[in-house]
């Protein structure tokens, strides 16, 4: 079973292994409305923790993704290209953004649920 | 059938139709390009005949809402009357005729023009030199702090930050950023000015300038403004004025004595040229002294009654566009400047300031207004609180257009949640304020009663409410053959000849 | 008070609404010591003595007739048919707001959307913008564009390139932090493109394939600034390869005006979309099915995206993109090829009718060009002082930009210079030597 983890710029980790998929929350997808468009990154690219890797379009808004954790990225959510939508519908599920290979440490800075919750009541 | 749709030009174009009438060559033909570098194959242009062209643009021209027929009190916009007068001057064959590489000696009114309105502008603003090159506001941002950063080149001081408020237009930042400087925020206080103390903490001898708008985007002036510049120089940085607002000041007050060091001014908005639908308009930038060095390349100068470009100026940032400016809305602004005078600029700013609080007062009881206070020439309401929030601040735009009134700017500044910001501008007449507050109590009333029916308008529109995500998802950007036959656009650009035409068909989003 | 709407007793019904006494009551924010007592500006004028004073600066200037100039350098006299100026004059047009309200603006949009297709057909590409404010911006804008797609800091400019379009690039990448080389065989892996204007600012048609090829191999855009008529006849950026088409918009249907406004526009292929300055128009569909026009793809501009968008324009050059469209589909495809074609033959009688005076070449017999070409001649100033006087605007001297071409100007021709006034042209210069 993953171990899912949240940052305060409104990303979700699910951890196996070294393995890390990674997507945006259903509070910030919320925030978003309808996403239209997603720039990701190329696959074999190496993210240091904090790293803007891509964006996320909704018709009115854009926001930075920041990766959570070091790594290099293996794989990323082809799907989406097609259907955006899947972010707004399915964050968790169809909606993920990457794979990474985490590198070193999760290391801190992470939040689990109740933590995450904590900020995301804050920002509404 | 008030508003039939109407076709595109590529679809009511006929192939076979002749072109206009030109003149042949009427000379012996010596021309001779090499094939490898001729076009293969023709560009895929419409061909109306003169009465169905000027029919259809004329058809577009009625789906528009526009100043000559509707009050837009979109803040921080200035949209007010274009005066016609301007319009003929701008068409004066003396003008609209000359040649930008015409000799100096043969374009001496021109200049003469040019160097006047320098002069306007310095006394309205209060500075000493003025550019004329800047073709729009966010141009003209660009344009000062490129001199801003070459001022501190030639002092060999490193100062990459520019500071811009929270509730700063977005051209702020975006100019900033397309200057290679880091955009460092500050906050703004409950009040709705600029957090004095937030400054403080921002402010370092890495700071470039402080970029603000006086009346800010709520509308408030800053009153702390005096002291606010004196902390900006205290680090030896620059204070730089967004002329969006300017409107509020003409003969009042002006930025120069509060301490800006550089100022843009949209000619478009404080001074009556017209919008044109997203533009042309001018974005001439005024400037102290110490920056006048850095100025764009030509200046116009005076000397004995006879005027010349000044080409030499070896700390210019060079030319930021091609020739000497939108020379066309220069005329029409220094048309207006002349009629208006120092007496009707300061009775406009005025008359400005007073409509805006009228309306303000008038809709205290339909709308939240988060400031308390007068306002000057805008002031911003939420919309939050109309219906216990069952509509938005765009249902209310929306049921202002229904009843013929353009919306206010909605969602801006992003500090105030479900923003309208209302700018009414001192050409609209009371009957006018009067009349949108009155749809404004009829739009409340519906968004009580039923907020649905307020959500399905505008109705009575060429067009309804669009789907603007499925366009963003899968956007369809020209017009071509295979798009009308519902296939998919090549990535190329190439449309393939040959299929007949229909209507188009839009991509229908997989959600 | 010209253009001011209030009767003196509006002004204190509102005031005393308000619940204001006086006009300082509602300022009081403003610090005393900053309010002014008056602007140091003449008063108001009327409507009959402003013209006048307008009319009395026009009058200062020498107008020179459409036939007898053949100046070009990036702006051009043509025969702007009588449609355009009837279509500017319309105040639905001229007097609208940015079209931010789609159920406000169909007019503008779908007008706007016109325009985009008919750029794209032109250049070839697959997508075009809304407009830019010149040619010379809009070669700075899609410098900026490659740096970004590429993460390269270096773009390579090939020879004559407009001399103000260049010093315009120059000042942006000062500011953005790249460079500007003018050296083709620096293009190398730091390329993050390869500028080139087609034809050149000497009006020579410059090798445009090859120019492509050697972005391209080095991993590099190629940006191509073309002039929108040459496209009747010479081959479109997309047609050899072009990422990005940029240029200036002046000849379709709009006046010299001293320089502006004028049009500058973009295209680029359908990958580099996102990437692209300025506004887009889309086509979309209402509630009830109607197709409309609405901006799109706006995360991209400074509104939204801030700091971090793609440039910072916000107005643009809808009016006369307006003008373009009106004049492109007055001509169709056809009379654009007959216009530009006429410029050329005209262009090439009046290169050959140079050369045979005594003391006039041209300047590079062996390279093809299309309606403007540089000669070399003796006594060019007195010459072209001469024109002058005769009430023709004569070349334009090339020595303030190009040390090597002194004794040189380029001339141009278009379908405004017929072959009565090139022979007025030649009979002047060969008097005036």
């Amino acid at each position: 079973m993953a171990q899912r983890y949240y940052t305060e710029t409104h990303e979700w980790i699910d951890l196996e292994g070294d393995i890390a998929t990674i997507g945006i929350t259903d509070f910030a997808q919320a925030q978003l409305g309808d996403v239209v468009f997603l720039e990701l990154p190329p696959t074999g690219k190496a993210l240091a923790k904090g790293d803007a890797f891509g964006v996320v379009e909704s018709v009115k808004a854009a926001s930075d993704l920041y990766a959570p954790v070091a790594g290099t990225v293996v794989e990323v959510n082809e799907a989406l290209t097609d259907s955006p939508e899947s972010v707004n519908q399915d964050p968790y599920g169809a909606g993920w953004l990457m794979r990474v290979r985490v590198e070193g440490d999760v290391g801190s800075g992470l939040l689990d649920e109740a933590g995450y919750k904590a900020v995301s009541e804050q920002a509404r | 059938m008030k508003h039939a749709p109407e076709p595109l030009s590529f679809e009511k174009s006929r192939a076979g139709l002749a072109p206009p009438r030109l003149p042949k060559a009427g000379v012996p033909s010596s021309a001779a390009l090499p094939d490898h570098l001729r076009r293969q194959r023709a560009p895929e242009l419409p061909r109306l005949s003169e009465p169905e062209l000027l029919r259809h643009y004329s058809r577009l021209a009625s789906l528009n809402f526009s100043i000559s027929e509707h009050f837009y009190p979109l803040g921080s916009c200035t949209m007010k009357y274009n005066p016609v007068a301007n319009e003929e001057a701008a068409r004066l064959p003396g003008f609209a005729q000359l040649h930008p590489y015409q000799e100096e000696a043969s374009i001496q009114g021109a200049l003469e023009l040019m160097w006047r309105l320098e002069q306007a502008l310095c006394a309205i603003v209060g500075v000493d030199r003025v550019t004329l090159q800047p073709a729009a506001g966010a141009h003209g941002e660009w344009t000062a702090l490129r001199m801003i950063q070459a001022f501190f080149e030639s002092l060999g001081e490193s100062r990459p930050e520019v500071i811009v408020p929270d509730s700063a237009h977005g051209t702020n930042p975006a100019s900033a950023a397309m200057c290679g400087f880091k955009v460092v925020q500050v906050r703004s206080g409950a009040d709705g000015r600029v957090d004095v103390a937030d400054l403080h903490s921002k402010l370092s001898t890495r700071t470039a300038a402080l970029m603000l708008t006086n009346p800010n985007t709520l509308g408030l002036f800053e009153k702390e403004i005096l002291a606010m510049a004196a902390a900006v120089h205290a680090v030896g940085a620059k204070l730089y004025y967004d002329g969006a607002n300017l409107n509020a000041l003409m003969g009042i007050c002006r930025p120069g004595d509060m301490g800006f060091d550089a100022v843009h001014l949209n000619l478009h908005k404080t001074f009556t040229t017209p919008h044109g639908g997203g533009g042309p308009g001018a974005g001439p930038v005024g400037v102290k002294a110490d920056l006048a060095p850095f100025l764009p390349r030509p200046t116009v100068e005076a000397e004995g009654g006879c005027y010349r470009f000044d080409f030499d100026r070896p700390q210019s940032i060079g030319r930021v566009r091609s020739f000497y400016g939108n020379f066309g809305m220069l005329v029409r602004a220094y048309a207006y400047i002349l009629a208006m005078g120092s007496d009707g600029l300061a009775q406009a700013s005025e008359d400005a300031v007073l409509a805006a609080n009228y309306v303000r007062k008038r809709v205290e009881h339909l709308l939240h207004l988060p400031y308390a206070g007068f306002c000057m020439h805008e002031f911003v309401a939420s919309a939050g609180r109309v219906a216990d929030g069952r509509v938005r601040a765009l249902d209310i735009a929306k049921g202002l257009l229904e009843r013929g009134i353009h919306a206010p700017t909605v969602y801006f500044p992003l500090i105030v949640p479900e923003a309208l910001m209302i700018e009414p501008t001192e050409t609209e007449s009371k009957a006018t304020l009067d009349a949108f507050v009155e749809a404004l109590v009829e739009i409340v009333e519906l968004a009580n009663s039923d907020p649905a029916a307020l959500r399905a308008e505008p109705r009575s529109l060429p067009i309804g409410r669009l789907d603007e995500v499925a366009a963003a998802r899968q956007p369809v950007l020209r017009w071509s053959r295979t798009l009308d036959s519902g296939e998919k656009a090549p990535a190329d650009g190439s449309s393939p000849q040959g299929d007949p035409r229909q209507p188009a068909a839009v991509p229908v989003p997989t959600a | 008070m010209p253009y001011l709407v209030h009767s003196e007793a509006e002004r204190q019904e509102m005031l005393a609404a308000v619940g204001a006494n006086s006009m300082a009551e509602l300022l009081a924010d403003v610090p005393t010591e900053l309010r002014l007592s008056e602007l140091e500006l003449p008063a108001g004028l009327s409507e009959l003595d402003t013209m006048a004073e307008i009319r009395r600066l026009a009058a200062k200037n020498q107008v020179f007739s459409d036939r007898l100039c053949f100046r070009g350098g990036g702006v051009y006299q043509r025969f702007i048919p009588a449609a355009v100026a009837a279509v500017l004059a319309k105040p639905e047009f001229y007097t609208a707001y940015t079209p931010y309200q789609p159920e406000a603006s169909q007019g503008t949009l779908q007008a706007t959307f016109e325009f985009q297709t008919l750029i794209a057909e032109l250049t070839g590409l697959a997508v075009a913008n809304a407009s830019l404010y010149d040619g010379a911006t809009a070669v700075a804008e899609a410098a900026v564009m490659a740096v970004v797609q590429t993460g390269r800091h270096e773009v390579v400019v090939a020879p004559f390139l407009h001399p103000e379009y260049l010093e315009v690039l120059r000042c942006n990448a000062r500011g953005r932090g790249f460079r500007v080389v003018q050296d083709l065989n620096a293009v190398g892996d730091a390329t993050a493109a390869v500028i080139f204007q087609q034809p050149d600012f000497l009006g020579l048609l410059v090798e445009a394939p090859d120019l492509t090829k050697l972005a391209h191999q080095h991993g590099a855009l190629a940006i191509a600034c073309v002039d929108p008529i040459s496209l009747a006849l010479l081959a479109p950026p997309g047609e050899y390869g072009a990422d990005i088409a940029v240029g200036e918009g002046q000849q379709l249907g709009l006046a010299a005006s001293l320089g502006g406004p004028h049009l500058g526009f973009i295209a680029c292929r359908q990958q580099l979309t996102r990437r692209l300055p300025g506004r887009l128009v889309g086509q979309a569909q209402d509630g009830s099915g109607r197709r409309g026009f609405v901006l799109t793809l706006t995360a991209r501009e400074q509104h939204i995206r801030r700091e971090k968008a793609t440039s910072n324009i916000c107005t643009n050059h809808a009016l006369c993109a307006l003008a373009a469209s009106v004049y492109l589909t007055y001509l169709g495809p056809d009379g654009l090829r007959q216009v530009a074609e006429v410029s050329c033959q005209r262009a090439h009688f009046l290169a050959q009718r140079l050369s045979e005076l005594p003391g006039v070449r041209l300047a590079y017999p062996e390279r093809p060009f299309l309606n403007e070409f540089p000669v070399r001649m003796s006594q060019l100033e007195r010459r072209l002082a001469g024109l002058s006087q005769a009430g023709i605007l004569g070349g334009l001297q090339l020595g303030r930009w190009c040390p090597d071409l002194a004794d040189a100007a380029t001339f141009c021709c278009t379908e405004v210079n017929d072959p009565d006034a090139i022979e007025q042209l030649i009979t002047a210069l060969a008097a005036a030597a």
